[in-house]
């Protein structure tokens, strides 16, 4: 059966490449003028934003099937609900 | 009787995501471990956070996330017919990977040399919540690491097989099969960085 | 006299490789074969594993010591407890039987990745060195119970980080085939076998390989933490440097309870097999069952903090996963249901297979039932930690899932073998089974309830009545079971042949020729109708 190969061109992915290092300095600048906890969410924020990128075009998942897709939403839903079920013992012992 | 070497490759993509996922999780208990124990201690995870080498950290970043460009640039150019270019940017993603590695050996070093290790008298006698941070963080990042090495063998395997023409644009699915794993070891990075690096 | 050597078929996956003797199998990396290499190495320790536990009972015979002192039992009930759990029934069903028939099931010549299925075998095979090597190495064999608890994991002298490093190892294979197994099913189906028309036995594979690869990894992490605890000193799980051992507890049962449902799912899905051949009707309600067990790899790996109930988890978390523990009741007694139904106004045949099955579905219901009570907060507080609890995992797994193991050799092996059991001894097995399975394992439950405690060497004397016809029950159990593997194997190499398809079945596996060709069909089938749909395939 014939594939279709999508081609990602080496400017888009140099530009993936400068919005991956633009936030990682986003990242650190907001790490050092934040206080307290919050800047916690603010960097998993950023840092799911970069991890987006890079599953979306290096990883080519914006040129997949839903199948390949949905698997991933499920793996990390799965994860997800891992640490969310723990939190109900963890937060009020 | 002959192997039969079905050549599928949706499936064989499938499979490495589906062995991605694993990693995932892998790390996930990890993280798992990392939130619930933020939750107990974020007074002494903010102290030894602080304490973290920062520069290491940044650097570091940059050279994954450069890496993890220079891998899927050697997709593009393999697709493209240009099989010199892709071996040389594996060769490229190798050597970042090395360099990632030396500095993770250096940073451990001046780390060891201060006295934070696992066990050590000072985390022992220090808070608690620093103890579980400073473990946390060895495991966390040398799991990292080990994966870095794993990852630059097989990328490594992966060049040879380019330079010898048995990866070319017909059939390149280990190139990119490698080049997802990769992508993978700059992920897990991604949040290590934040997490035990930026939490000040 | 080498199996299926003198039978009238001649193309078979049984002939010459272009390897000779063992390199022909070890090194074969056709699914039928890693099937049987699976099959033989699960038995093997499953065997040993039934010896510990006839030495356990042994001792529980009578009070105090009757065999063996305390250091012992503790290192036998984990040593059983290992086995049992690792090397044979988690690796047992998707590696022999998953192996030898999913594939031909869905109209295929071999798994999506046939090099990477062998070396799974090799690393169940390695792993297990590992863990027999611990047995006889450093400190002698763990005795922290299947389960490696911290504290005591992390200080007992015995050789604790060689065998949680085994079973790491054991682990990576289950990942790799449940990895091999989602991509096969989702690749490799044949041309009209739609989703709609998969076997059972296959949905039931599916949601296996799923938590074989999303559960796995956690108990992967939480084993390398164990040994970091062990020999780095991390103190992630000590109290003293600010660790929680709660969280270890979390961590080793978000995989190890839905562990249990890579144990029991592929178990099930041998049921809805044999239920529907030997009843001579389709199977009432294929899309719940299907569903089903979709449902319950969901829903059983939200569960697991019903293991923690008196831990000193909090309370919220107890109501939480407590609710949750009777969600995942339903798509299970959905199953049982829908077998129920599938025997009504059918054309029932009392073989081995079936009878294995119909007693599954009593013993699981029975298993299924003390969970809720277990699963209930406030009655598992009286009953946890008990012998009640060793009662219902026993009937939920070796009365639920190596019942239908059981059933599975029966069922199956034949086809692979070009040969059959005799029908007579089989039954006689059964029954002996049957009646020695309760007498051991409800006495367990009595026993639970009247406050004995599980894990202890000893205990008050008012619970020996029932401990002595516990292990009485045990050994009518194994004669048993030794009589059902004698006759099943001696009929395998010395009996009768059959035909293609003995059992009547619409399956795939039973249109190909006995035993299976290599490439499993003589020209890749083109399916027309359902796994059940005897009408539709011709049978009468």
């Amino acid at each position: 059966m014939s594939e279709q190969h999508h081609i990602i061109s080496y400017r888009k992915l140099i530009a993936v490449w400068a919005g991956l290092l633009f936030l990682t300095a986003l990242t650190v600048w907001a790490a050092r003028h934040q206080v307290g906890i919050g800047h916690v969410w603010i960097s998993l924020a950023i840092a799911a934003a970069k991890g987006g990128l890079v599953i979306a075009v290096f990883m080519h998942m914006r040129y997949e099937g839903r199948l390949l897709r949905w698997l991933l939403f499920v793996a990390l839903s799965v994860l997800a609900i891992f640490i969310g079920l723990t939190f109900f013992d963890v937060l009020y012992r | 009787m002959s192997v039969t070497l079905h050549r599928d490759y949706a499936g064989a993509k499938l499979g490495m995501w589906l062995f991605l996922f694993t990693e995932l999780l892998l790390f996930g208990g990890l993280f798992l471990l990392y939130a619930a124990y933020l939750a107990r201690y974020p007074q002494e995870f903010g102290a030894a956070g602080r304490e973290m080498q920062l520069a290491f950290g940044t650097v570091n970043t940059v050279i994954l996330i450069t890496s993890s460009l220079l891998a899927a640039m050697a997709v593009t150019a393999i697709q493209r017919n240009r099989q010199q270019a892709a071996f040389r940017l594996l060769v490229g993603t190798i050597l970042c990977a090395l360099v990632f590695l030396g500095n993770k050996y250096l940073e451990w070093s001046i780390e060891i040399g201060r006295g934070i290790y696992p066990g050590s008298e000072r985390l022992v006698a220090g808070p608690p919540g620093e103890s579980v941070f400073y473990s946390l963080y060895y495991l966390t990042a040398g799991l990292h690491g080990l994966h870095v090495l794993i990852g630059g063998f097989f990328l490594a395997l992966v060049a040879v097989r380019v330079r010898m023409g048995t990866i070319h644009a017909g059939d390149f699915v280990l190139l990119e099969n490698g080049a997802l794993y990769w992508h993978l070891v700059d992920l897990i990075w991604i949040f290590i960085f934040p997490l035990y690096y930026l939490i000040l | 006299m080498s199996p299926a050597a003198d039978l009238p078929t001649t193309d078979s996956f049984w002939n010459d490789t272009g390897r000779r003797g063992v390199a022909a199998w070890i090194f074969s990396t056709d699914h039928k074969r890693i099937g049987l290499l699976y099959l033989y190495s699960v038995l093997a320790f499953f065997l040993a594993a039934v010896i510990l536990g006839i030495l356990l009972r042994l001792e529980l015979m009578a009070p105090g010591r009757t065999i063996m002192g305390p250091q012992t039992y503790n290192a036998v009930f984990t040593v059983h407890g290992v086995v049992m759990i690792f090397l044979f029934i988690i690796p047992g069903f998707p590696g022999a039987f998953g192996n030898l028939v999913m594939p031909i099931q869905i109209g295929a010549r071999d798994v999506a990745f046939p090099r990477l299925n062998l070396f799974s075998w090799w690393l169940y095979i390695v792993g297990a060195g590992i863990i027999l090597a611990s047995l006889f190495t450093g400190g002698g064999p763990p005795d922290t119970g299947w389960t490696f608890y911290v504290p005591f994991s992390s200080r007992t002298g015995t050789n604790v980080s060689l065998a949680v490093f085994g079973v790491f190892v054991v682990g990576f294979s289950s990942i790799l085939t449940g990895l091999n197994f989602v991509t096969t099913i989702h690749r490799l189906r044949a041309e009209g076998m739609t989703w709609g028309r998969l076997p059972l036995f296959v949905w039931s594979l599916y949601a296996t390989a799923w938590v074989q690869i999303l559960a796995t990894p956690i108990l992967g992490i939480t084993l390398v933490m164990i040994i970091a605890e062990r020999l780095l000193g991390t103190g992630l799980f000590d109290p003293a440097r600010g660790g929680d051992p709660l969280l270890y507890q979390h961590l080793f049962w978000i995989y190890s309870h839905p562990a249990v449902y890579i144990m029991i799912l592929p178990g099930m899905g041998v049921i809805s097999e044999i239920m529907p051949v030997f009843s001579r009707k389709p199977i009432f309600g294929y899309k719940m069952i299907a569903f089903s067990s979709i449902a319950i790899a969901a829903a059983g790996s939200l569960v697991w903090g019903h293991h923690m109930f008196t831990s000193g988890m909090s309370d919220n978390a107890i109501l939480v996963f407590s609710f949750l523990t009777f969600i995942v009741a339903i798509p299970s007694a959905i199953k049982v249901f829908n077998w129920v139904s599938t025997l009504y106004r059918g054309s029932i045949s009392l073989e081995a297979p079936m009878l294995f099955s119909l007693s599954f579905i009593l013993l699981f219901s029975i298993g299924g039932l003390t969970g809720l009570i277990l699963g209930a907060a406030a009655t598992d507080i009286h009953v946890h930690d008990t012998q009640f609890v060793v009662g219902h995992f026993h009937y939920v797994i070796f009365g639920g899932a190596v019942f239908a193991f059981l059933a599975a050799m029966h069922y199956w092996l034949p086809k692979f073998y070009g040969r059959r059991y005799a029908e007579k001894p089989a039954i006689v097995a059964w029954a002996m089974m049957f009646v020695g399975f309760n007498i051991t394992y409800f006495s367990m439950m009595v026993l639970g309830m009247k406050g004995m405690p599980r894990r202890y060497y000893d205990y008050l004397p008012e619970f020996a009545p029932l401990n002595l016809a516990s292990t009485i029950g045990s050994w009518i159990l194994v004669a048993g079971l030794l009589l059902l593997l004698a006759n099943l194997f001696r009929g395998l190499l010395k009996g009768e042949p059959i035909g293609k398809n003995p059992w009547g079945a619409a399956t795939l596996e039973w249109t190909t020729t006995t035993p299976p060709p290599t490439e499993n069909f003589e020209q890749e089938p083109v399916v027309t109708h359902g796994p059940y749909d005897f009408k539709g395939a011709g049978i009468p």
